[in-house]
């Protein structure tokens, strides 16, 4: 059984504190904050440029890490792994890139509804720059995307699909790989959104067959500001750069430049090497701790909170009912008491919640519901939090003035 | 703290609004939105010869947004435009913690809100129905 709170400085600075947000983001672990204070303290300079010891130590910190999430997600090449600030500029990258390449006017957008808006406005962008058309696909009433749905709204013009590996308020996990399939048949390319998967499942890309796949360090107890764009070899070699600067060259005249090789020509400016350290790390802490070990233990939790949930009438869970479609993200409202006094509530109890659409208006527009309270599992959570969080989840009503 | 936030005056305006409700009546109507979590409300309010004489709100909001906004209208309806001016900068002087006692008892039970200073995540709910009277008197005038 994991029992790794003590690993994590911020329990120790708020005692008592129960921490459900990590959807949002994660706490870090010591392991982490070391591995990126060490390397500040006796490997930092610019990579790449400078021909001394210290530059060649900072690019070798640098480049290791990349190997690392290459091994961690399963790529061919670590050409395949580029380092981003966090999920949402990766799917930036990617859509800047593409609209200026592939996009073209009369294609078709296929993006699930429950997207979150960085894996949405980018398209919607997108096609209304190229003049390309938007479309959405939807779940049924559990939130599952079926093979059918996706087979019924891919036609020959769908140059993409854009979908969450698992979304940030089903918690449901997609069938990616079937949807891949799908994909390369109909000749779509598939982007996934792994920015909600990667801290609770076992993320491979070769498996999954996706083309394009983002997510951000920072929800996976690494520190913020670094994520992570994959994208399969030969369709990011024929992609245009993204940003212009320092580190993406090859060679530039006064008219013209030539590119980096791959993956530093989507690479601009100096890069965030402490960043990179700190998500090699975090990867490293949670292999240790074991993959399958998190999945069972948050899904044991998440099921522990679920059924009692699921007992009380006044409270209603979005998407499935069922326990172990939730993967450590369970997202509910509380009948007659908006989820921005719920969480106050919680807040007041040293519970951290979330409240709000969570960046998926459209989903909430969908769903007919204006927002939603959401409570999310990291691996620190233990059966104390989930006690906690349900004795003040029952009292809430009653705070608010009803069933007095 | 919170627990003290949510206090009787804010409880009972949430649960039993007087003024949510439609004003067929208004002379002029505003919609104010808070971005953070998609809530909108709609002021209504009658004025003649520079008197609100009558006033309502609609759309969806939290307690914080929905009893503020009530708390108001009390306040407001049968004042003048100006004197309805001069609460809502009071109210704003007192939602960043720059009030004097004094002050605060002109307020009446909008200082029920006083501790939301002390909130600044809820701050844009406790002046949403403020803001958007703001914005509508001054495209009236």
């Amino acid at each position: 059984m994991i029992d790794c709170k003590a690993d994590f400085p911020v329990f120790g600075a708020h005692k008592g504190l129960v921490y459900l947000d990590s959807s949002a983001t994660a706490q870090k672990p010591a392991q982490v904050l070391e591995a990126v204070q060490r390397y500040y303290q006796s490997e930092n300079a610019n990579p790449f440029r400078g021909l001394y010891g210290l530059s060649a130590a900072a690019t070798e910190a640098y480049e290791n890490a990349r190997e690392k999430v290459r091994a961690f997600i399963g790529a061919a090449s670590v050409q395949e792994v580029i380092f981003t600030r966090n999920a949402t500029e990766s799917l930036n990258l990617l859509c800047y890139s593409l609209s200026r390449s592939v996009i073209r006017e009369g294609d078709e957008l296929l993006a699930a509804v429950s997207e979150h808006h960085s894996n949405l406005l980018p398209w919607q962008t997108a096609a209304k720059e190229r003049g390309a058309r938007l479309c959405f696909l939807e779940p049924d009433s559990q939130g599952e995307y079926t093979l059918e749905a996706l087979k019924a709204a891919l036609t020959p013009r769908t140059r993409l699909f854009a979908i969450a590996q698992v979304s940030n308020i089903f918690g449901r996990e997609n069938n990616i790989r079937a949807f891949a399939e799908l994909c390369r048949q109909n000749g779509t390319l598939i982007v996934c959104d792994a920015a909600q998967s990667i801290p609770h499942l076992p993320v491979n890309v070769n498996d999954l067959g996706v083309d394009f796949l983002a997510f951000s360090g920072h929800k996976m107890y690494a520190p913020m500001g670094i994520g992570v764009l994959y994208g399969r070899r030969e369709l990011l070699e024929k992609m245009p750069p993204f940003l212009y600067g320092g580190e993406m060259i090859e060679y530039v005249t006064r008219e013209d430049a030539s590119f980096a090789e791959l993956p530093h020509k989507f690479e601009a400016g100096t890069v965030n090497v402490g960043g990179a350290v700190g998500l090699a790390a975090a990867i490293g802490y949670m292999e240790q701790l074991g993959l399958e070990a998190i999945a069972e233990r948050e899904n044991a939790l998440t099921k522990l909170a679920f059924e009692e949930m699921s007992c009380l009438p006044y409270i209603h869970i979005i998407g499935s009912g069922r326990a172990e479609d939730h993967h450590g993200i369970i997202t509910f409202t509380v009948e007659g008491v908006h989820p921005h006094d719920v969480a106050a509530i919680f807040d007041s109890d040293g519970i951290a919640v979330r409240a709000g659409h969570h960046c998926a208006q459209p989903l909430h527009q969908f769903l007919g519901v204006q927002s939603s309270t959401r409570m999310s599992l990291g691996l620190y959570n233990d059966e104390q939090d989930i006690e906690r969080f349900l004795q003040t989840l029952k009292t809430i009503r009653r705070r608010m003035g009803y069933d007095r | 703290m919170t627990d003290n936030f949510y206090n009787e005056v804010l409880i009972d305006h949430n649960l039993h609004p007087m003024h949510l409700h439609e004003l067929p009546q208004a002379s002029c109507s505003s919609s104010g939105l808070n971005p953070t979590c998609g809530d909108s409300l709609t002021l209504h309010l009658n004025i003649e010869n520079g008197v609100i004489t009558d006033g309502s709100f609609t759309g969806v909001g939290c307690a914080v947004s929905q009893a503020s906004a009530d708390i108001m209208l009390d306040l407001i309806i049968g004042r003048t435009v100006d004197e309805a001016r001069h609460l809502n900068e009071l109210f704003s002087k007192m939602i960043s913690g720059e009030m004097t006692d004094q002050e605060l008892e002109e307020l009446e039970e909008a200082g029920a809100l006083q501790s939301v200073a002390r909130m600044p995540a809820r701050v844009k709910c406790a002046s949403l129905g403020w803001r958007t009277l703001g914005k509508l008197l001054d495209s009236e005038t």
